[in-house]
């Protein structure tokens, strides 16, 4: 069987192993991990033909640099503006390439983006915990975080050089800066101008951005009642109000429950494009009914899914119009 | 929804969460009649979930229903769960007691001064308060292990400071509200720190990963820290 080994020459914060998640166990205080930005994850697998919820590696603005000790595999890399040098090849992230031994892959943040998505044309040797690869970030459970000097072995690996180049990057997973949301479940512990002042503020992200959640910049929007509030069960995407009013959006690694009022829901395609997002970055919330977000949902899982399977098929270079260039293509 | 309604286990509010949820509330506060609700819906759902059910995560008032946005909607959910409402469930469980040790030493309880100065007890008054409570395990949440204990006697409920603390210890004892919990990892909280204990709720046994089934009853025995040193060496 062919194999690949990388030594791990640099990984940066929260850079580790992830599958498409770890669900159906927020009942056990297990939350579904994962990547940040699934839509990205997705297309990084689809580009080499792999199943969608194989095991990757999430690289953070930290960035990360493999030296390629043994073997051979093609990789894609999709996710943000990020720079990926080969050897002597010198790439923008939204590429497949092949890496051979005695390569180095590096993975640097470049023009946008906190996340990109490493996927090998093989099997990522990692560990899994109860079902899944994904490493949650604050225990560590799971495939993961890279750290230096580690080992990293790619089984079953395959060389796809019809498949090299660039991998067109769609507008949806550009960073997006308005937030569609459904209020509550817990608006009801905010006056009406406070609901008013969140949807017709500006907000910025912070530095104090992580797995499991980013903190906002911005009005404070402190609720009308007293913290007494029994922890109750939290969706990924959630708008978590502190006692003293700051904003934090809930991500891969969130709490499964908590007492502080959520007062909205980001929906889950807009999440994926708000954690490309950087600090300092200006966002805004939009409120939208429950029934237009199941509609949007549905909208964007035909787009996503058709995305998908014509990038699967593809072999040779994807049509982009401008080799090399990473511009979106239309939606 | 009615801004003012307040639920009750027999006439639940329906709330919508984001494209795929559904939260279900019996109740405001935390008592017996409103979990026994959650936890009947959460087994007439487990036995007949609807098409395009993901998940359920029972809470001490609450359960959140997700579901697949794709394959069915808010209302279509909350009409299957209000045709379960009334179906009879049979409950045959005989709640296990576990018994958690912990120690109250300065080092480990970082907000035990100021527990007592809020609620005008000496400290040794909210160690005994503590160790009188008689509780039960509502469910898990937060993060992985970390199950809420029902229970906590009157004179030393608190609310929640009002931001997270970053950085607190796996195993620290902490109180808010009604609620006890001990953590499993490194995480913030809110929640008052009056204790730490060395008995592992994450089990590392794959048969059984976690320490507590939801409605078992719980003590805590107070060691000393030689004791804790000895059990954590």
């Amino acid at each position: 069987m062919t194999h690949a080994v990388f030594r791990v020459a640099f990984a940066g914060p929260h850079v580790s192993v992830q599958d498409a998640g770890r669900y159906g166990l927020m009942r056990f205080g297990v939350p579904a991990s994962g990547p940040m930005d699934r839509k990205s994850f997705a297309i990084a697998n689809a580009a080499l033909g792999n199943p969608p919820d194989q095991a990757g590696i999430e690289v953070s603005a930290g960035g990360v640099s493999l030296d390629c000790l043994s073997g051979q595999v093609s990789v894609a890399v999709a996710g943000g503006g990020f720079i990926v040098r080969a050897g002597a090849r010198m790439v923008g992230s939204w590429t497949v390439l092949t890496i051979s031994a005695g390569d180095t892959l590096t993975i640097r943040p470049g023009p946008w983006g906190n996340w990109t998505y490493l996927a090998f044309a093989g099997i990522l040797q990692a560990e899994s915990w109860l079902g899944s690869k994904s490493t949650h970030g604050a225990s560590g459970l799971g495939g993961g975080r890279l750290a230096t000097a580690q080992l990293i072995t790619v089984t079953k690996t395959r060389v796809q050089y019809d498949r090299e180049g660039p991998i067109p990057c769609p507008v949806w997973a550009r960073p997006r800066h308005i937030l569609r949301c459904v209020p509550g479940p817990q608006d009801r512990f905010f006056s009406t101008e406070t609901l008013a002042e969140f949807t017709s503020s500006r907000y910025f992200v912070t530095d104090a951005f992580d797995r499991m959640g980013v903190k906002l910049r911005g009005p404070a929007l402190p609720p009308i009642s007293a913290l007494a509030i029994p922890s109750e069960p939290i969706l990924r995407g959630a708008v978590q109000v502190s006692g003293d009013g700051v904003l934090t959006v809930l991500l891969s690694d969130h709490q499964t429950t908590g007492g502080y009022p959520k007062i909205a829901t980001v929906i889950a395609q807009d999440l994926d494009s708000f954690v490309q997002c950087r600090p300092g970055d200006a966002v805004a919330f939009t409120a939208i009914s429950p029934m237009d977000a199941v509609l949007l949902a549905r909208t964007d899982a035909r787009r996503g899914q058709s995305f998908l399977e014509r990038l699967t098929a593809l072999s040779g270079h994807p049509v982009t119009g401008a080799s090399g260039s990473s511009r979106p293509v239309g939606a | 929804m009615s801004a003012d309604a307040q639920p009750t286990p027999a006439a639940p509010i329906f709330r919508a969460v984001a494209e795929r949820a559904v939260l279900v509330e019996f109740g405001t506060i935390i008592d017996k009649p409103t979990h026994a609700a959650v936890l009947k819906l959460d087994q007439a759902l487990a036995a007949n979930p609807f098409n395009g059910f993901r998940e359920a995560i029972p809470a001490f008032v609450n359960l959140l229903v997700e579901f697949d946005p794709i394959v069915t909607d808010h209302a279509s959910v909350e009409a299957h769960l209000r045709g379960l409402l009334d179906v009879q469930t049979s409950t045959s469980r005989h709640p296990a007691v576990r018994q958690v040790l912990v120690c109250y030493d300065a080092d480990f309880a970082p907000d035990l001064v100021a527990v007592a100065t809020k609620t005008g007890l000496a400290p040794e008054e909210v160690i005994n308060a503590h160790l009188a409570g008689a509780y039960e395990v509502f469910m898990y949440g937060f993060a992985p292990g970390y199950a809420y204990l029902g229970g906590v006697p009157a004179p030393i409920r608190l609310d929640r400071k009002p931001s997270p603390v970053r950085g607190l210890p796996a195993g620290s004892v902490m109180i808010a509200g009604q609620q006890c919990l001990v953590t499993t990892l490194i995480m913030p909280t809110g929640w008052w720190v009056i204790g730490r204990s060395p008995t592992p709720i994450l089990t590392g046994d794959p048969a059984r990963p976690f320490l507590f089934d939801v409605g078992d009853s719980v003590t805590f025995r107070r060691i000393s820290r030689a004791e804790f040193d000895r059990i954590k060496t």
